[in-house]
């Protein structure tokens, strides 16, 4: 808790700044906008049918559809300014609508008599129509405002800081009250935001100006504490180069990106990490240069980015995955950290003994359901295993990781696409099936840092007895210290136990 | 009351040469080849049914809407020439719905026209209370009001002071009276004929209502689908309808008259 509470001024600071910014440039868009379709019938159609079609993209695929779209145009794709984008985007449809609508109800009569009084058309629509509709607008506006906030916690995928770090991350390992912390702070936000722009609009029908000022300026205080509260504070030495350090979003990655953080600190480096980003995000982040180091597998390079649907041998795909890494993006791929995290079809004891399932062979033809990660059913793995043995499933169900080792253990579903350093595995009695024609490609956990920071020699030295120093057996441990239910721990106290024990094992080792 | 300026001139002539106005292709005209001159100072009523193009007619004399063919001259300018905002500016405008902005005070709707003009704080606010006494409302307790919390008649009323705010030297009234009672239509109607004298206005009323044409015009122009089928003074009228259509739209206070001087006599019978 006391490890959540100091996150929270940042990420509450990020996720204001985020949101309120959005919302801000949302509203400097949309109503002008609207302004200027008004009259014109196809252009307000127009309009409105593509702001429609915005809100109808999920806001997790918007805010990823921004990291290429800004790789393109600018070379980064990361953090704030996509996120803001997709966050402006996702507003504009309440307040566009709304506009039109108020400036549609205006009286008729009322717009005449502005004319007849000698109003130029921008007279009359500043002094006249945007008052007469101002509190139609603003309900608009209190619409947009929540959806800002709330979807702004969608923006950790896309390595910008904010409250959804803590529902992310608390997901992953299941910290519930992480979880709850994110959701309590943006919807208290939510809450407070909307009825201060209620006053606004409440200030405006009644035209009582001190409690539409009073309502305006605690937004604007508020907006300023997120403008001007803390940014990210790099860990480490006050001076020094900063490292941005990423993870994907499951425990593994927190733990091992706390390692390397640990690891760079000592060696003098500030470090800034950039956590539960989504795992294409994550690659482009380190080939743009906006993330130094982070740990990926040799067969998720394989398959995803090198488009590969063969397999081979782990020696093989690790030596085609640095020589691809390096030609294409300058990427270096220090190795292998010693473990493997692939994907294992794995079956609760009982249940693997009551089929007679030894491998996965032997459920060629069984009505077994299966379970797997939101991703799992898309990949070639699946495919490729599918095809291979001829698996017929009753039904397939996606979950996430977390729960997926729930379902088989609690019978939901008979087999999961399990990960093989995950310490659940063990602490579930969970039997791995073999895979004896050997379609699931091997997933090295791989050390790479980008070509920037890969010029820096001091930092290589620092990072290379990382490699081979981590066996499964140790990364299964720690991960089970941070999922586990009971004695649970931080993933900073697994990852300084992985690095105590990195430490003996290289001395006995020597 | 009125700037003393104001009661040195008589109000601009209004001339309207031949105005057509077509809104449809192919359907009759709503105006049709109308020729009409108001003198200065004079008081014009235009009496017609619903649907004869009174309205439409006063809306061409400030440019609301464009004539398909004619000309109107202004003050003896031709207004096609002139800046249609300038225009209105100059025109007073008094409408059939009063059209008060509901989000603005009493005394902002009245300061509406003195603000476009950049008038300074101080005479804006002078000429607001200026006026709504002039209309007969008492400015401290009626300047900061919403439009919605008065009656018809101080909306009516409300409604002339703001088209007199920046001393126009024609007004254009399209059934000021409109929607009220009788008591208050007929000291409106008294009202607004003092308003026009003393601020030395040229004045085009519309009404439908032939007994207040006859009380309040100068002269009474009667309007049937578009054209002037009588123009007069009321006596003239009275005297020579000349059109049928005239004839039965006096018949109405005529028969009004004849029963009140009946029952006045001590007489029943009618
Ligand atoms: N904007 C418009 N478009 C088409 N026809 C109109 C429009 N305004 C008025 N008219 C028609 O023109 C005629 C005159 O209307 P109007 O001047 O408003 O009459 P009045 O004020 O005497 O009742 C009517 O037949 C009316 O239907
Ligand atoms: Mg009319």
């Amino acid at each position: 808790m006391n490890e959540l509470l100091l996150d929270l001024d940042q990420n509450l600071t990020a996720h204001i700044r985020l949101s309120l910014g959005a919302l801000a440039i949302g509203i400097g868009i949309s109503i002008p906008a609207a302004v200027f379709v008004a009259p014109h019938a196809r252009l307000r159609y127009g309009v409105l049918s593509v702001v429609s079609v915005i809100q109808t993209i999920p806001a997790l695929a918007l805010l990823a559809l921004m990291v290429p779209i800004f790789v393109a145009l600018t070379g980064d794709g990361l953090g704030f300014w996509p996120a803001l984008t997709a966050l402006v985007l996702y507003s504009m449809l309440p307040i566009v609508r709304n506009t039109l609508t108020g400036l549609a109800g205006v009286d008729a009569d009322v717009i005449e008599a502005a004319r007849a009084m000698g109003m130029t058309p921008v007279q009359s629509m500043l002094r006249v129509r945007l008052p007469l509709a101002a509190p139609v607008i603003l309900a608009g506006v209190r619409t947009a405002a929540v959806w800002t906030v709330g979807i702004a916690t969608l923006a950790t995928p896309v390595g910008q800081r904010c409250l959804g770090n803590f529902i992310f991350t608390g997901l992953q390992t299941q910290n519930w009250t992480s979880v709850l912390v994110g959701c309590a702070a943006a919807a208290a936000l939510a809450i407070v935001l909307d009825t201060l722009l209620g006053g606004v609009e409440l200030g405006l029908r009644r035209r009582r100006p001190p409690l539409l000022w009073a309502c305006a300026a605690a937004i604007a205080v508020m907006f300023g504490v997120g403008l001007g509260g803390p940014y990210a504070k790099p860990a480490g030495p006050v001076s020094g180069p900063t490292l941005v350090v990423g993870a994907k979003t499951f425990t593994e990655q927190y733990i091992l990106a706390d390692v390397i953080g640990g690891v760079c600190e000592d060696a003098g480096y500030r470090v800034e990490g950039m956590e539960s980003l989504g795992s294409a995000v994550v690659f482009e982040g380190l080939a743009s240069g906006e993330i130094d180091v982070y740990v990926d597998y040799s067969g998720t390079i394989w398959a995803n980015h090198m488009k590969r649907t063969d397999t081979a041998d782990a020696q093989t795909v690790l030596d085609e995955v640095s020589r691809w890494v390096r030609e294409t993006h300058g990427v270096v791929c220090l190795g292998s950290l010693g473990f493997e995290n692939a994907y294992g079809m794995a079956m609760r004891r009982d249940r693997a003994e009551a089929v007679g399932a030894t491998s996965i062979d032997d459920l060629r033809g069984e009505p077994v359901s299966i379970g797997g990660d939101y991703e799992f059913f898309e990949r070639p793995e699946w495919d490729a295993i599918r095809s291979a043995y001829s698996l017929t499933p009753s039904e397939t169900i996606s979950y996430d990781s977390t729960f997926m080792y729930e379902a088989v253990a609690t019978g939901q579903v008979d087999v999961i696409s399990a990960f093989t350093s995950d310490g659940r595995i063990a602490a579930f009695d969970l039997v791995v099936l073999d895979d004896p024609r050997g379609v699931i490609p091997p997933y090295d956990a791989v050390l790479l840092v980008s070509a920037d920071a890969s010029q820096d020699e001091d930092l290589i030295e620092a990072l290379r007895p990382l490699v081979g120093s981590i066996d499964v057996e140790m990364m299964r441990e720690a991960n089970l210290m941070v999922d586990r239910d009971e004695d649970k721990r931080s993933v900073a106290e697994a990852a300084a136990w992985l690095r105590e024990r990195i430490a003996t094992d290289g001395e006995s080792g020597r | 009351m009125a700037d003393p300026a104001d009661q040195d001139h008589a109000g601009a002539a209004i001339e309207l040469r031949g105005v057509t106005m077509r809104y449809v292709q192919d359907a009759p005209p709503a105006v049709d080849q109308f020729d009409l001159r108001v003198p200065p100072g004079e008081l014009l009523v235009l009496l017609g049914e619903s649907g004869c193009g009174k309205t439409t007619t006063l809306k061409m004399i400030n440019r609301l809407i464009e004539p398909t063919s004619g000309t109107i001259l202004v003050g003896g300018r031709d207004i096609a020439e002139a800046d249609p905002v300038g225009l209105r500016r100059s025109i007073g405008y008094v409408f059939q719905g009063v059209g008060l902005f509901p989000h603005l005070t009493v005394g902002e709707n009245v300061g509406v026209v003195p603000h476009l003009m950049r008038w300074e704080r101080g005479r804006t606010r002078a000429r607001t209370d200026e006026l709504l006494e002039l209309v007969g409302l008492d400015p401290a307790t009626f300047r900061d009001r919403d439009p919605d919390e008065l009656s018809g008649g101080q909306r009516q009323r409300v409604g002339i002071a703001r088209a007199l705010a920046a001393t126009p030297k024609t007004m254009l009234m399209d059934e000021p009276l409109g929607a009220l009672d009788p008591i208050t239509r007929a000291t409106l109607q008294d009202e607004l004929r003092r308003i026009h004298d003393q601020c030395g206005l040229t004045s085009v009323m519309v009404t439908h209502d032939m007994t207040e044409a006859l009380m309040m015009g100068d002269r009474i122009g009667v309007m049937k689908a578009g054209r002037i089928v009588g123009l007069g003074t009321p006596a003239e009228l009275l005297a020579d309808p000349g059109d049928p259509y005239v004839e039965r739209l006096l018949a109405t206070p005529r028969r009004e008259v004849r029963r009140l001087e009946a029952l006045e006599q001590g007489g029943g019978a009618r």
